[in-house]
């Protein structure tokens, strides 16, 4: 059993950004396919997760594995719409933190 | 078809942002067939579309664009500019012309200038929505005929067809209102017969600059286009376009990595294969364009309102501990005093909302961290008014009142927020909403757009 590693060590890149005002994006992104399979093969970073941790309905969350990038995306409509009264994060460039976490075996 | 290949450059992410002057004097001895940029995005907010007023400075876009002007002039290649001032409204192409006038004057440059208009009028939006042309897309906020008449500025993103029409024309430099970003590169291509599939995946990958490669600095790339794929390298040497770099830039700012929709229809990348060339450069073969209904999306915003912010420390550890109590006990008052001052009741015709930094205030409710006690919190305060004077008024008797209110620890009469400024005040204007999420169906893909011809 290898010793478990966090999905914000694993990962090459981690963000999150805009996909236009109603929607949010994030990208996990990874410098080997290796570490890629690793964390698809975990299965814990998952739709339910996702909709659990942003309070999203599950069914409104876009999930892709995307091989040819070494990459894992995700998207959701935006809970607000950009900019709207009381935006924390107008670009959506700091809600990932949350992803870092992940304990990845 | 008149050639086997044709290649664009790329110059930078958004006009304004700057690149190297050594990458753009490369991507001239390349001999590109067009130079296209981008000057505009959504990504900053509703401000600048609801205002219609440009995020970049106009020296910032001076540089670039008198750069990109006499690089035009020494290759005599097309120059498209898409999204002229941000948000692409009709006064932002007017700055953008303003600005090219001014350094073809001074640079001696003369050249053929259209210019193309994307601003809908509120009253022509309302009436196509009320004649079913307009339609929703997921998740699109409801609205009707008198919020689109609210907005202060509507706008079509067009395809590429206006600009091929220009080009079909000769027209040297074409500056857009609010486009599609890929559409800038990809209008000459399809223009010379390219397929479509190739064309706008390779648009899509160079929109944004040197971003698809491995450098994140501001600066373009360099594009060749075939009859099977294309292949993309950075303008700077010391850096290259990989098949990861190539496919990861799919990903940016697209809620689908593989489906990107154009007016004319969707690109699908599902099937693209990323080759490395060489050390700096990769080719994309197997993206395909599926021609769909036309339509055109359109972006409008509101002005919702005035704000007054303040911002200001608090180091106490006394008030750190019972902060979310502190702040709820004042907003119980600063209620009472507003409707004492103004008849106007807090959560309705004007808000306040108290955000703590240092504590949830970026991710507010969904922040599952078990955070410790902070030394400092830093408190910004943002009043909503339905006018400037108002939520300045409010502001001040709540800045004032907040700073002084008590804790049960202290016996006496406490300052217990550190304000950097005098006044702690700040007004920060009309702020916007965005409020459409639709698209429209146009008689054609010209009918929604105006142009303007002349010879500089």
């Amino acid at each position: 059993m290898r010793e478990p590693v966090l999905l914000g060590k694993l990962a090459k890149l981690i963000r999150s950004k805009n996909a236009g005002p109603f929607w949010i994006t994030f990208d996990i992104m990874f410098a080997t396919d290796t570490d890629f399979k690793r964390v698809v093969t975990a299965k814990v970073l998952t739709k339910s997760w996702i909709a659990q941790t942003y309070q999203v309905e599950e069914d409104s969350v876009i999930f892709v594995e995307i091989t040819a990038a070494s990459a894992i995306k995700f998207s959701f409509p935006r809970p607000r719409i950009q900019g709207d009264l009381g935006e924390t994060d107008m670009y959506s460039g700091q809600q990932y933190a949350p992803l870092l976490n992940i304990e990845i075996r | 078809m008149t050639a086997s290949r044709i290649s664009l450059i790329s110059p930078t992410g958004a006009l304004g942002m700057g690149f190297l002057d050594q990458s753009l004097e490369r991507g001239i001895s390349l001999k590109p067939d067009v130079i296209a940029c981008d000057a505009g995005s959504t990504d900053s907010g509703p401000f600048y579309l609801g205002s219609g007023t440009p995020k970049m400075s106009r020296r910032a876009v001076l540089r670039d664009l008198r750069r990109l002007l006499l690089a035009r002039d020494q290759l005599k290649v097309p120059l498209i500019i898409g999204s002229c001032g941000t948000s692409g409204v009709d006064s932002g192409v007017d700055w953008m012309r303003e600005m090219t006038l001014e350094i073809a004057r001074e640079e001696g440059l003369s050249f053929k200038l259209g210019r193309i208009y994307s601003e809908q009028k509120p009253e022509s939006m309302a009436q196509a929505f009320q004649s079913g042309n307009i339609e929703a897309l997921p998740g699109a906020p409801e609205i009707d005929e008198q919020l689109i008449q609210n907005c202060s500025h509507i706008v079509a993103m067009m395809g590429h067809e206006p600009i091929v029409n220009l080009l079909k024309e000769k027209f040297d430099v074409v500056l857009c209102g609010r486009a599609s970003d890929t559409a800038l590169f990809s209008a000459l291509p399809l223009m010379r017969g390219f397929l479509p599939g190739p064309v706008w995946h390779c648009a899509k990958t160079i929109e944004c600059g040197a971003i698809c490669s491995t450098s994140t600095r501001a600066d373009g790339v360099f594009a060749e286009i075939d009859d099977n794929g294309f292949s993309v390298e950075p303008l700077a040497l010391d850096s290259s376009c990989t098949p990861l770099s190539l496919a990861s830039h799919t990903l940016y700012e697209n809620a689908d990595p593989y489906l990107i929709r154009e007016p004319s229809g969707m690109l699908d990348t599902q099937n693209a294969r990323y080759q490395k060339l060489s050390e700096r450069k990769t080719r994309v073969e197997g993206s395909v364009f599926r021609t769909d209904r036309y339509t055109l999306k359109l972006e409008g915003a509101t002005c919702t309102g005035f704000q007054t912010v303040a911002i200001g420390g608090v180091r106490d550890p006394y008030i750190i501990a019972r902060v979310d109590s502190w702040l709820a006990e004042m907003k119980v008052f600063f209620a009472e005093r507003l409707k004492e001052l103004t008849g106007k009741t807090l959560g309705k015709e004007v808000r306040l909302d108290i955000s703590q930094y240092g504590k949830n205030a970026v991710m507010g409710e969904l922040e599952k961290s078990s955070a410790q006690i902070p030394n400092e919190i830093g408190l910004l305060f943002c009043v909503t008014a339905p006018e400037q004077a108002l939520a300045n008024d409010v502001a001040r008797f709540i800045t004032h009142t907040a700073s002084h209110w008590p804790i049960p620890e202290w016996d006496g009469f406490i300052s217990g927020i550190a304000f950097p400024f005098s006044p702690p005040e700040i007004d920060r204007g009309p702020v916007y909403r965005f409020v459409l999420n639709h698209v429209l169906i146009p008689e054609s893909p010209l009918s929604a757009f105006r142009f303007e011809m002349e010879n500089i």
